[in-house]
């Protein structure tokens, strides 16, 4: 039997907010499940959307980004960028047939420890439901192996003439 | 001095990059007296039983236009390949996939039905498809098959040099035969053109870059001398190459992004999400979510030549059922 399906989630959080309430989940002993991986970024305006493009490409099942709650960056305005950034990002990923669940922009303060923890579970959930994603190579192995073997051109057909 | 022997080939292109290399007109007498053509398609009329007739390695330069979308042109560009010391992907459609590489926004078969049966002006109440494959009385007719996606030159074969653009300018042409004609070649893998963005280059006027919304071009007439971005008007500057002497912004349009990324850019779309979203002026959420609603088709736009080589490299799941075009589904 395949083992469960365990989601890969990155999550990449400001420095002076957000990664302080994921820090203080941890000194509360909140639990959380452990599919969250962390990156520390000074400011949430600092994620460049393609660190998230990227994080899926190489096979992330989701994506979170967590900055200061509006008007509590530390830089002023990083995280109304990240906010506008996000709302382009949305639509672009959908474009790209990533289901939306699987990135979100969330803000968490540094004493929202307990909020952080109950984010994390609850996107791990809705990324299990969604099922892995696959990354880029992958995929594109499978598209390319089929370079050799064109598209059937009629449906059902299976393009073998008709003889 | 021995004379240089070139080919050109035309794949999934619209056939602009072999007008391109035409249009360096009294130039192309030089071209001519520094080489001889082995291969043109649109120009001579050579049969591909002639390329496979040389000995490999005997054609010192190709250059192949063109996405890869099909098995002739997979065919033919291993055959140039292994026919030619130097291949040269020319243009943004043999570079990074350009216009037709959209098409992997869909996949192979909703191409067909759209193409096939769905667009209005189509009637094809027998639903017949293109076959690769078809016994006749006369013999057989064969057709190239389809590939699932689009693919870029360097996918398929080894590629030495890129020369981007949709067409590549002249000027740019010109300096890429001269560097192979003079033996001053580049390392390998470059890409002909600046390492720096077109907003680098540009003449315009910048002071900040803070707006309410954008405009699509056909919706305003910019000011001649002011950044097109600050105008609203979605510019692609910041996120591409130079080096294309900024022939869009000099004729008022806005860049459109057809030398692809910079070296140091991995993705023009992410690329262009974050500029264009640093650039909203407004800190209320309903308002930064109406501003944003003015972008119409963010892959569309972003990736216009570069969605087989951006990171994800098109779209990653089928379309559902009743989705328009472009993928997104009303209201979501
Ligand atoms: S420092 Fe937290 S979002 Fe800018």
């Amino acid at each position: 039997m395949m083992a469960a399906f365990e989601p890969k989630i990155v999550g990449i959080l400001c420095n002076w907010c957000s990664y302080a309430g994921a820090d203080l989940a941890g000194i509360s002993r909140t639990k959380y499940p452990a599919n969250i991986r962390i990156i520390r970024v000074m400011c949430s305006g600092r994620v460049d959307p393609t660190f998230v493009l990227q994080a899926f490409a190489e096979g992330a099942d989701g994506v979170l980004v967590s900055g200061c709650h509006p008007g509590d960056c530390h830089y002023q305005e990083g995280n109304y960028k990240t906010y506008a950034r996000a709302e382009i990002l949305e639509q672009l990923l959908e474009q790209m047939g990533i289901e939306k669940g699987r990135f979100r922009l969330t803000w968490v303060s540094a004493n929202e420890g307990e909020i952080f923890a109950s984010l994390v579970s609850e996107m791990v959930e809705e990324v299990r439901a969604l099922g892995p994603f696959r990354p880029t190579r992958e995929r594109f192995a499978e598209l390319q192996a089929t370079i050799g073997r064109e598209v059937a051109p009629a449906a059902g057909a299976g393009g073998e003439g008709n003889d | 001095m021995t004379k240089l022997k070139l080919a050109f080939y035309w794949a999934a292109s619209c056939g602009g990059c072999d007008v391109a290399v035409l249009d360096i007109n009294e130039k192309i007498l030089d071209v001519a007296a520094l080489a001889d053509i082995y291969l043109w398609p649109i120009a001579m009329d050579f049969k591909y039983k002639d390329v496979q007739a040389l000995d490999d390695g005997f054609i010192d330069v190709c250059f192949y236009n063109g996405a890869v979308r099909n098995t002739e042109q997979r065919e033919i560009a291993e055959l140039l390949r292994q026919k030619s010391k130097v291949m040269v992907a020319f243009g943004s459609c043999a570079c990074f996939g350009g216009i037709p590489g959209l098409a992997n926004l869909y996949g192979p078969q909703e191409i067909l039905d759209r193409v096939y049966q769905e667009t209005p002006s189509t009637v094809n109440p027998e639903r017949v498809r293109p076959e690769t494959n078809w016994k006749v009385k006369e013999g057989r007719l064969t057709l190239p098959g389809f590939f699932s996606a689009v693919y870029p030159l360097s996918d398929i074969v080894q590629v030495e040099y890129y020369v981007p653009g949709c067409p590549p300018p002249v000027d740019l042409i010109l300096r890429a035969v001269q560097a192979i004609a003079t033996g001053k070649l580049p390392p390998p893998g470059t890409v002909f053109g600046s390492d720096k963005t077109v907003c680098d280059t540009c003449p315009r006027k910048k002071e900040e870059k803070k707006v309410k919304g954008f405009k699509r071009p056909h919706e305003v007439i910019p000011e001649a001398e002011k950044c097109l971005l600050e105008q609203g008007l979605i510019c692609l500057g910041p996120a591409t190459r130079g080096g294309c002497g900024a022939r869009c912004i000099e004729a008022n349009m806005p860049c459109r992004g057809c030398f692809g990324p910079t070296d140091r850019v991995l993705d023009q779309g992410a690329k262009m999400t974050a500029a264009l979203g640093g650039m909203i002026s407004s800190r209320n959420e309903t308002e930064v979510r109406a501003a944003l609603a003015t972008i119409v088709d963010p892959a569309g736009t972003f990736y216009r030549f570069t969605l087989s080589t951006s990171l994800l490299k098109g779209r990653v799941r089928p379309v559902e059922k009743g989705c328009p075009p472009g993928g997104i589904v009303a209201g979501s």
